[in-house]
């Protein structure tokens, strides 16, 4: 199985949107990064679902929209997306940025969700722990540090080194992340004001070894969200359904059966 | 041709070897390794050398800005300005600051008003230069890189209202608004101080500062001579394109500079002192160099293909003379080579750094004094 590739435009932006399966809605945000593999861990959740994989507006195949500014904007944006698409009773997993983009949809308006699981998601801080600092490290060092198991960092520099074309396609979204997360450094204090509106179950999702997003950041979430649980996965870095998939795996659609009951 | 001595103010007593195991004497290098007891000793060493080239004869002397780095010790250089203005009150000398780095403040209203300040304090003797700031400089200002570019054209327009405009008007734009701009003083000069545009050359940038409601001299700074030479190209034509013909006063060339007796005593004496500078001081990672959005995309891959092989590598003093980065020798032979990139492109500012990298006290004054003696008199002329 794969997936579907279309486009739809949004609120005057083309946007570039990948589909998979059938059943109830699954709406995956990506992370900083982009989606650059349709990966093992989106094979699985279509196999129940209907799972749609956008890239953000300033990210990937989809347009930089002249009223993107800051990550309010794609939270607003996301809102009309759901419309367009008349999604209702959606579950939304976002990875880091994407995680932050959840909360700050769901703060808004979550009248059309029914989950949130954020696999180690930025846009909450815990004064006195510093996050990693993606936009000064080089490739090597940002591999290193996105994931636990060297090996891991090692097969992703080689895929990176043989594919010359994604150098085009990383750079897009590291404009991207930057526009929505330079400053501050990929968190936004109002939001954390008023993570409490997030009156749905949230599951957290976060390696222990996660350099980019420490996990003491969890706090932050379970400390303010009504109705979070909090899955840490050991030996694990900052991108838990790469590094750790069957466990990711098994906590997401264990807590999406749970919210659908 | 006119001439202006230009400073960074480099923390030039810096622990190469020790700054050399960090990732860059911007953001990364602890400030740790500035000695307040020696810094303090530079400020003055510097000064006294900016004033000692208005006293020679130089049309300017030139500031600059740059912030947390061991390259430069002047994050505020109007300070520095306003010393050098007082200090050179009975010369016919400008004071140039090139430039502030306008997206890097949240208020730039306060640029236009110490501008409008120094220009009355010196009775119209101030250039003012704007810039965006190095990419560093958006990791340690905590400004979104992203925005550089529409930062600094909307902090542009508001300072030029605010000099030109009667106040108090309302600026209404994307990044900054003010209901009430009404800037005291006015400035002394009419309709405002000279707007410099020092640059590392990007084809925006010219077409921009080229235009006819503006006509900015264009400064490029600190690169190969045929990058030189291809952007005042660049710049005539694009004020071609307009319709009009480019004065040789609106093409600038900013580069380290050193006399000596002879061109073997020359490279002897400024050899690793340059070296310093482009190997030690300016080393910065790509990551630091161009943080995304500083430059476009499409900039960026072809700044990175130029680079490839060569990129971010130390380079000799050999290859930074043949490269044209940096000239020095007899004064026979610095004002020949000045000559001949004149007869190529007709640029009429020639700023020059007179202290550059390591270059110690002494060696900065004889140099200085030589160009002043014997480069300068016959070049006026060009």
């Amino acid at each position: 199985m794969t997936y579907q590739s279309e486009h739809i435009t949004v609120n005057g932006a083309r946007i570039h949107l990948r589909r998979a399966g059938s059943g109830a809605p699954l709406l995956f945000l990506h992370g900083a990064a982009g989606v650059t593999a349709w990966l093992p861990y989106f094979e699985e959740l279509a196999k129940t679902r209907t799972l749609l994989v956008p890239d953000h507006p300033g990210f990937g195949e989809s347009d930089t929209p002249a009223w993107l500014f800051g990550i309010g904007d794609i939270a607003y944006f996301y809102l009309d997306f759901i419309d367009h698409l008349g999604l209702s009773e959606l579950d939304i997993i976002g990875h880091s940025l994407g995680g932050w983009i959840a909360a700050e949809i769901a703060a808004r308006n979550a009248g059309a969700l029914r989950s949130l699981t954020l696999l180690a998601p930025a846009g909450a801080r815990v004064k006195g722990v510093l996050s990693g600092d993606v936009f000064m490290w080089s490739p090597e060092e940002r591999a290193n540090n996105l994931v636990h198991a060297p090996a891991l960092a090692a097969q992703m520099l080689a895929a990176a080194a043989a594919n010359p074309d994604q150098m085009k396609a990383q750079l897009k979204n590291s404009y991207g992340a930057a526009r929505l997360g330079w400053q501050p450094r990929f968190f936004n204090p109002e939001l954390q004001r008023w993570l409490h509106r997030i009156n749905i179950p949230v599951q957290l999702i976060w390696g222990e070894n996660d350099k980019v997003l420490p996990v003491e950041f969890a706090k932050a979430w379970t400390d303010a969200l009504p109705k979070a649980r909090l899955t840490k996965l050991p030996q694990c870095g900052h991108l838990p359904h790469v590094e750790r998939t069957a466990e990711t795996l098994a906590a997401t659609q264990a807590f999406l059966r749970e919210v659908a009951a | 041709m006119k001439f202006y001595a230009f400073h960074l103010m480099p923390y030039r007593v810096l622990d190469l070897a020790g700054a050399a195991k960090y990732r860059s004497p911007w953001v990364a290098l602890p400030n740790e390794f500035y000695d307040p007891a020696k810094g303090a000793d530079l400020y003055r060493e510097y000064i006294e050398q900016m004033v000692f080239a208005a006293k020679l004869g130089f049309d300017g002397i030139c500031v600059n800005e740059h912030h947390q780095t061991a390259y430069g010790m002047m994050p505020a250089p109007n300070l520095l300005a306003s010393i050098l203005i007082e200090r050179t009150r009975d010369l016919d000398v400008k004071v140039a600051i090139l430039g502030r780095a306008l997206p890097l403040v949240s208020n730039p209203l306060t640029i236009a008003e110490e501008f409008a300040m120094l220009d009355n304090i010196s009775k119209g003797r101030v250039i003012t230069g704007f810039v965006r700031g190095i990419g560093s400089e958006y990791h340690t200002m905590g400004v979104n890189p992203i925005f550089s570019h529409d930062r600094f054209h909307e902090a542009h327009d508001l300072i030029v209202r605010a000099w030109s405009e009667k106040g108090p008007f309302a600026f209404e734009g994307e990044h900054f608004n003010f209901r009430y701009v009404n800037v005291w003083p006015r400035p002394y000069q009419k309709p405002h101080p000279p707007i410099w545009i020092p640059s590392q050359g990007s084809r925006e940038t010219i077409d921009w500062a080229a235009d006819p409601k503006r006509k900015y001299p264009f400064i490029i700074t600190f690169a190969p001579l045929a990058t030189v030479l291809k952007n005042h190209q660049l710049y005539k034509e694009a004020g071609g394109k307009h319709g009009y013909e480019v004065s040789g006063d609106q093409l600038g060339w900013a580069l380290p500079i050193y006399v000596a007796e002879t061109d073997e005593i020359a490279k002897r004496e400024s050899g690793r002192h340059v070296e310093a500078l482009f190997n030690s001081f300016l080393r910065m990672t790509p990551e630091m160099l161009f943080p995304p959005g500083y430059t476009s995309m499409e900039s960026f891959l072809t700044i990175m293909a130029a680079r490839k092989g060569t990129a971010f590598k130390a380079q000799t003093v050999d290859e930074l003379l043949a490269l044209g980065t940096f000239i020095c020798g007899s004064p026979a032979t610095v004002r020949a080579k000045l000559e001949e990139a004149h007869a190529q492109s007709g640029y009429k500012k020639l700023i020059c750094m007179l202290q550059f990298g390591t270059l110690p006290d002494e060696l900065v004054r004889k140099s200085t004094e030589m160009f002043a003696a014997e480069v300068m008199p016959k070049l006026r002329t060009l």
